[in-house]
């Protein structure tokens, strides 16, 4: 399984992401922000978290529209794996390849701490790993984690069980407690938490490492 | 030319800034302020002579990237 890791100019969680993918035995290609191409052969996109851009007019806004994103797109649009990790989670809505948007946390505060998570969606390569309902530690660090969307596209996302993770105890005022969520094919994935961050014993847990095995497992090529 | 854009959460979404600013406006003595929306302006400097043709690139510019339509609205002024 190969997984490209994307770099914007601020991105500081690239290198934890890319160990993410290795340990659970992806062949990892760096990509910059400026290349117009994915890897050949590349079966799951890493988009990570940092401050693309400084954050500047809205988190994920610049890099959105950055050289390497046409690429992303017709990744996903052929049915590629990606995955967008806090900023990488802003990007992708940023994209339109999730819907919603992240706002500002509900307390103005920027929030770092290990926090609960339900596993809601099992279905997906991501979450396939985990026992459903698993409830599990993973650290959060985010200024604009509160997702946002309409009624309606709630509605939706629950009824399609594109929720694949829930905060136990709502750390920044988003709708439904989501912490992560789904495209409609299951295949693109966003969520505010660091998975790559609770890989290793020495992170003080594992509970991330089994989204990296269980995408390794069953990503299947596009 | 000269534009300027001005970028507002849309009615509905919850602003807690404009709600910290509403908060702080009360503690300072000033009653009787209902609600606070915290927004943003951006001013671009246009080559275009053309007024409507202007706007109707600054409008293309605020559909791409200056406002995130999922959340926000806009409004624009050529002067």
């Amino acid at each position: 399984m190969k997984a490209a890791v994307v770099t914007y100019p601020g991105s500081n969680c690239d290198r934890d992401l890319a160990r993410g993918f290795e340990l659970a035995g992806f062949e990892v290609a760096r990509v910059w922000h400026k290349d117009r191409a994915l890897p050949q052969g590349t079966d799951v996109v890493g988009i990570p978290g940092g401050f693309s851009w400084g954050d500047y007019l809205r988190c994920g806004a610049i890099a959105a529209r950055a050289g390497i994103a046409e690429a992303i797109r017709a990744h996903a649009a052929r049915g590629g794996y990606v995955l967008g990790i806090c900023n990488g989670f802003q990007i992708l809505t940023e994209m339109g390849l999730l819907p919603g948007a992240l706002l500002r946390n509900a307390g103005l505060k920027y929030v770092c701490r290990v926090v609960g998570l339900e596993v809601v969606a099992t279905t997906s390569a991501f979450t396939s790993a985990y026992a459903p309902g698993a409830r599990i530690a993973i650290p959060i660090a985010h200024h604009d984690g509160n997702f946002t969307a309409d009624a309606e596209t709630l509605a939706r996302l629950e009824g399609e069980g594109r929720v694949a993770f829930r905060y136990l105890e709502n750390p920044n005022g988003s709708a439904n407690d989501i912490a992560g969520i789904l495209s409609a094919n299951g295949r693109v994935l966003g969520m505010m938490p660091h998975p790559e961050r609770r890989c290793e014993p020495l992170h003080g847990g594992t509970d991330g490492a089994a989204l990296f095995r269980g995408l390794a497992a069953l990503a299947t090529p596009a | 030319m000269k534009a300027r854009v001005t970028v507002m959460l849309k009615d509905g979404v919850l602003d807690p800034q404009g709600e910290a600013v509403r908060h702080a406006l009360g503690t300072l003595g000033f009653e009787g302020v209902q609600a606070v929306r915290q927004g943003k302006v951006i001013e671009i400097d246009l080559a275009a002579t053309d007024r409507a043709a202007a706007e109707a690139e600054v409008r293309a510019m605020c559909e791409k990237l200056l406002a995130n339509t999922v959340i926000e609205k806009y409004a624009v002024e050529i002067a």
